[in-house]
């Protein structure tokens, strides 16, 4: 009897070394076919390569004078391309709505697991973050939430003059309220931010997007007069409607981020 | 000044290389941790500063944050299934009875 055991453990270690063997061959094999690939692109920023046609010049010239925003990524992605945005936008929304699926609580799942229905899973009375009542995050996060905030709301609102924008921006102000979720406990966090609240923010911004957006593309041009003025190019207002644009995405990623948080920690707001 | 890119290149691959062969879940976080802030670092040289701010805001950020709730999670709802590593703040996880090392 012992003496199978160890032809078994034998066998399987045998087998497991040429698993790992078999492993690094294959991975190898892939990696080495993709550099090849990778070699035959054209070199970086080479005169011939689609990077530096006559398409990118275009945009370069023309974007301050199209569109009055500074920054050419801006110009771009909410003037030009502006529908690719909107598109981008309902897919973080979509992001949200599949973690909500996954790991949401709702009232069906709390009833059952007091019923005991599901053994041995999440224990949903107990408090979900020991370092709600630490003395030393809590003095920081007083120092530090109005900062983040304040470098965020910066960073989105001068998005068509100098780098950042929506995306960059929300991802800042949602880590200001991660932070304060972490010291002070969620319920007063709520306070800040409850479930009407954050359902109109999220639904509100995409909404107006559409809407800011939809009237642009009935406007400006074919003799229509644009109703947003450029301003001049460098000045916080200015560029149209890509600051108001800006807020929107803003809102819309710092909403985004700050739920699926709030769904890994503890299942969304309270009922 | 040139040879910084090849450098990080190589620090890239090092850290990523690393991720995988760590042992223990915490560490490996943290690695990539660090592997978002050298992309962004990256992204500087490559001339692309909105890439840059978003990278180190939501790669050696968010996304690391939400890797340590996970873990955590992970943690309290199977604690039979310890390695005997410290999660620094987790409540309540059993100490690995006989913990097996891998």
């Amino acid at each position: 009897m012992e003496q199978k055991n160890h032809e078994n453990k034998e066998r399987t270690v045998s087998g497991y070394i040429i698993y790992r063997l078999a492993c690094i061959v294959f991975v190898a094999l892939f990696v080495s076919v993709m550099l090849f690939m990778v070699s035959g692109l054209p070199e970086f920023a080479s005169q011939q390569g689609p990077v530096s046609s006559e398409v990118s010049y275009k945009y370069l010239k023309d974007t301050v004078t199209d569109t009055g925003a500074v920054n050419a990524v801006a110009g771009m992605i909410l003037d030009y391309r502006a529908f690719d945005t909107l598109g981008e936008t309902c897919v973080l929304y979509a992001a949200l709505i599949c973690v909500l699926l996954l790991l949401g609580h709702t009232r069906l799942k709390y009833s059952k697991a007091a019923a005991g229905y599901m053994p041995g899973r999440i224990d949903l009375s107990r408090e979900s973050n020991p370092l709600k009542d630490d003395d030393i995050l809590k003095v920081s996060m007083r120092v530090l939430f109005p900062v983040i905030v304040l470098y965020g709301i910066c960073v989105v609102m001068n998005g068509h003059i100098s780098p950042g924008g929506g995306f960059s921006g929300g991802a800042v102000l949602s880590g200001a309220f991660i932070l304060y979720a972490n010291a002070y406990g969620e319920e007063a966090a709520e306070k800040i931010i409850g479930r009407k609240l954050y359902t109109a923010l999220t639904a509100g911004a995409i909404g107006c997007y559409c809407l800011i957006k939809s009237a642009a593309f009935f406007m400006g041009a074919n003799g229509i007069e644009d109703p947003f003025p450029k301003g001049i190019p460098g000045t916080l207002i200015s560029g149209g409607v890509i600051p108001l644009l800006n807020i929107c995405i803003g809102i819309v990623v710092a909403c985004t981020v700050y739920g699926i948080f709030l769904l890994f920690m503890k299942g969304g707001f309270r009922e | 000044m040139q040879l910084i890119m090849p450098v990080l290149l190589v620090v890239i691959f090092i850290l990523a290389a690393a991720v995988t062969v760590t042992k223990k879940l915490l560490p490996a976080v943290i690695i990539f941790m660090f592997y978002g802030l050298v992309m962004s670092a990256i992204w500087l040289l490559l001339e692309s500063p909105d890439l840059a701010i978003t990278e180190a805001s939501v790669g050696a950020g968010i996304s690391s944050i939400l890797f340590f709730v996970t873990l955590r999670r992970l943690k309290e709802i199977d604690p039979e299934k310890n390695d005997g590593q410290d999660v620094p703040g987790g409540s309540g996880g059993a100490s690995g009875k006989g913990g097996d090392s891998a």
